[in-house]
């Protein structure tokens, strides 16, 4: 592959998808202990301390873009970002959603005002570079920026897998975890503190602006596909990566593309395939079910037409004009292809007839309409006119044994509260 | 007008315009929705300039506060699906939109000064007095003429709906039972965020104007309870933040936006730690909560039935050291108790506290 060969955009490549790899595997539990805007706000409170950090590097007369310097200023003003928001939380009648906001808008105001600051009055060819940090360059990592990350990289995913089980009790009932006598405050302290540094090293792909999306955004994808803790971090993981990666490589591809915003809309679409196709919570699947199933609830509707008309003069099997099935007259002409298809019901003229099997189906559903009308009214004493509404609804739910329970347990009745019979069998 | 006043003008009516809605974001708890329309409605602005070739007109305006009510929308969309959860759905919705934002800025508009990356991240206020606009003979600033329209419209909204707020933020099941349609003053004020978040743009840029909506409202409500003070008390302050961020910011030379947020971050910090009631400080010096009182009353009461040294009179309580050193330095504080440690006895003004607590 030639863009492997190339080392510039290799470097790009393995930063990205670290990148993503990191924060889509702690975005897991922030998104699980419902902090997903946490992270946003520890990115905005990171800009003030890369900046600090700079300055402090250029008055000491040391490298002032080097990456251990920047990380640990935004290390510690996303610290103090997170103390601030504890604090108001804690000691005013604000709520965490104000304190979030108070912090990530006023740290990232400071940090602007340094920034600005920063390009009008300091010199130096340095500062060039340090407002990519807003909406990430990948273009710009250099190979010593990618040890840094490599070595921040396996300490966190050192201690997600060693402390694994503490952080999943705390994600999950966080009280059960303190009734174990886990230091719950001190693993919050060290999870938030794991977040912070993938925030940073987010910082220079993706920027300040957008590492929230870096965050949740492969999180909410992975929960999608499973709902155990240890694969969707590992497939958030993968997802985040593959996100970084792919947006790395689109943003390399033309110029004026900055990476942030390319590599945060790569994982707002495998998210949103994710919504759509994960098997069993795809959305997708789910409209399909639905309309399988209102298909289903019409065509036995249709089939209990025919029984009450076979039922009113005595003969199952005579053809019926479409116009006298009162399911039929709203837009129900489909339903009865649908149920010849079935075989449920023969097409005779301009007539439809019952099949054995449908007429079985039939008897079937008015059975379960009656008895779901005696289940009522015999066992929570409903007046007589409030029964068929709710019938309507259940004989076409509830499966095979349950009826069969229900049956035995009125003692196999023969009629239902208004005296019609309950079939059972088939009359043809 | 100096250029320097027009500036300051523009930024206390940035303050005043997002305040009056923040107020009612804080205390519906919805600050971070406001967070998430600043930042969503960029595209919007962005095609809308693409169509008029200005980023303050009406048609932007408008087409960005549809983007907001948008914005929302696609939330509680997301939200109802029931696959992902509110905060992520926040968190998911608006990174998306505002990302389109910036690469259709650094796509199309390279070069145009009107709208590039710097003024989405942090706007040009002191743009504002170049921008001018003849008006019946005189040239005036746009975006301040733009601000102030904006921030009279929105005095004007919260007048008129003052009732239908104020029910629908503290009570929305009584709001919708008395026919206020609270679902309806919801989007209506979402509406009035976004557009008020699309006027300030580009003076203050689509970030910082979170701060502009969120802290003043926030301080002020730490330093009142009650929301008609709390609204112009809001304004006042951040106004107060605008001017002061202005002159910071002509010292050093920085973003002049970026200073009055900073300016703004001062403000709500004092009023954190010194709010008359609820202030850290004046917390920390008060016989405030239940508790702290009665266990203030006990020890009045017990240095009255038998006068003793701290530390005998500490053997008959089961209280932790420090539990007792507090409280006696509360009573101190209040004029309750007198004396040194070694002969403590209980003021006139501590008996009758004692006896209130007991009352």
């Amino acid at each position: 592959m030639t863009a492997w060969g190339d080392p510039t955009l290799r470097t790009v490549l393995l930063g990205a998808g670290l990148l993503g790899l990191l924060s889509g595997a702690l975005g897991c539990f922030a998104v699980l202990r419902r902090q997903s805007l946490l992270g946003d706000a520890l990115a905005h409170a990171s800009l003030p301390g890369v900046c600090l950090a700079f300055l402090a590097g250029s008055a000491l007369g040391i490298d002032p873009k080097h990456p251990l310097l920047l990380l640990a200023g935004a290390l510690a003003t996303a610290w103090i970002g997170m103390l601030l928001i504890l604090g108001i939380a804690r000691t005013t009648r604000l709520k965490q959603d104000a304190a979030i906001g108070i912090v990530l808008s006023v740290l990232f105001g400071i940090g602007i005002a340094l920034l600005t600051y920063i390009l009008k009055n300091v010199g130096g060819a340095n500062r060039a570079g340090l407002d990519k940090f807003l909406f990430g360059q990948a273009a710009s990592l250099l190979p010593r920026d990618l040890q840094v990350m490599a070595v921040l990289g396996l300490v966190v995913f050192a201690t997600l897998f060693l402390l694994f089980k503490q952080f999943q009790v705390l994600s999950f009932d966080p009280a059960y975890a303190a009734s174990l006598g886990m230091p719950v405050r001190r693993l919050e302290v060290l999870l938030t503190s794991l977040l912070v540094i993938a925030v940073v090293v987010g910082l220079q792909t993706v920027g300040v602006v957008l590492m929230a999306a870096m965050i949740v955004t492969p999180a909410a994808a992975a929960r999608q596909w499973t709902d155990r803790l240890g694969r969707m971090v590992l497939l958030a993981g993968l997802l985040g990566a593959a996100a970084g990666v792919l947006g790395a490589t689109i943003s390399s591809l033309r110029s004026r593309l900055p990476t942030g915003p390319v590599v945060v809309l790569c994982a707002t679409a495998i998210l949103g395939v994710s919504l759509l196709f994960a098997p069993r919570r795809g959305l997708l699947w789910a409209a399909l079910r639905r309309a399988r199933n209102r298909r289903r609830v019409r065509v036995e509707n249709l089939l209990k037409d025919l029984w009450r008309l076979g039922e009113g003069d005595g003969s199952f099997d005579a053809v019926r004009a479409l116009s006298d099935l009162r399911a039929v007259r709203g837009a129900g002409r489909p339903d009865v292809v649908r149920a010849w298809r079935d075989g449920l019901v023969r097409l005779e003229g301009t007539g439809v007839r019952l099949t054995a099997e449908g007429a079985e189906r039939a008897g079937r559903v008015v059975r379960n309409h009656r008895l779901w009308e005696l289940y009522l009214s015999r066992r929570l004493d409903l007046p007589d006119d409030h029964l068929h509404r709710d019938a309507e609804e259940m004989e076409h739910a509830l499966d095979h044994e349950v009826w069969e329970e229900i049956d035995a347990a009125l003692g196999r009745p023969r009629a239902d509260p208004h005296g019609r019979p309950i079939p059972r069998g088939s009359p043809l | 007008m100096s250029d320097g006043a027009i500036i300051v003008l523009t930024g206390a009516l940035a303050a005043v315009a997002c305040a009056l809605p923040g107020c009612w974001l804080v205390l519906r708890g919805m600050s971070l929705l406001g967070d998430a329309i600043s930042h969503a409605v960029l595209p919007g602005i962005v095609l809308a300039f693409f169509v008029s070739g200005s980023v303050a007109s009406l048609p932007v305006l408008i087409g960005a506060g549809a983007m907001g009510l948008f914005t929302v929308f696609l939330i509680e969309t997301l939200h109802r699906t029931r696959r992902v959860k509110e905060d992520a759905s926040i968190a998911v919705v608006f990174p998306a939109l505002f990302a389109i934002g910036v690469l259709l800025i650094a796509q199309y508009t390279h070069g145009q000064k009107d709208l590039d990356q710097d003024c989405v991240l942090y706007g040009e206020i002191a743009f504002a007095p170049l921008r001018t606009l003849a008006l019946g003979g005189f040239q005036v600033a746009r975006p301040t003429l733009v601000l102030g329209v904006v921030a009279l419209a929105n005095l004007l909204f919260v007048l008129l709906l003052y009732k239908e707020l104020k029910i629908s933020t503290f009570d929305s099941a009584l709001a919708a039972t008395v026919g206020l349609a609270p679902a309806l003053v919801h989007y209506l004020l979402m509406g009035i965020v976004s557009i008020t978040t699309v006027a300030s743009f580009e003076s203050i840029g689509a970030i910082l104007v979170v701060a502009f909506l969120i802290v003043p409202p926030a301080a002020a409500h730490l330093l009142t309870h009650r929301i008609s003070r709390m609204l112009p008390l809001a304004c006042f302050l951040g106004a107060g933040s605008a001017a002061a961020g202005y002159a910071v910011a002509s010292a050093v030379d920085a973003s002049i936006a970026g200073c009055m947020a900073g300016a703004m971050g001062v403000v709500f910090l004092f009023a954190w730690v010194f709010a008359p009631r609820d202030g850290l400080l004046s917390r920390l010096l008060s016989l405030r909560t239940m508790r702290e009182r009665v266990i203030g009353a006990l020890l009045v009461e017990r240095l009255l039935r038998a006068p003793a040294p701290l530390p005998r009179l500490a053997e008959g309580l089961a209280w932790a050291p420090q539990r007792l050193a507090r409280t006696l330095a509360l009573l101190r504080a209040r004029g309750f108790v007198e004396g040194p440690d070694a002969q403590l006895r209980p003021t006139h003004e501590g008996i009758a506290f004692a006896r209130s607590v007991a009352e």
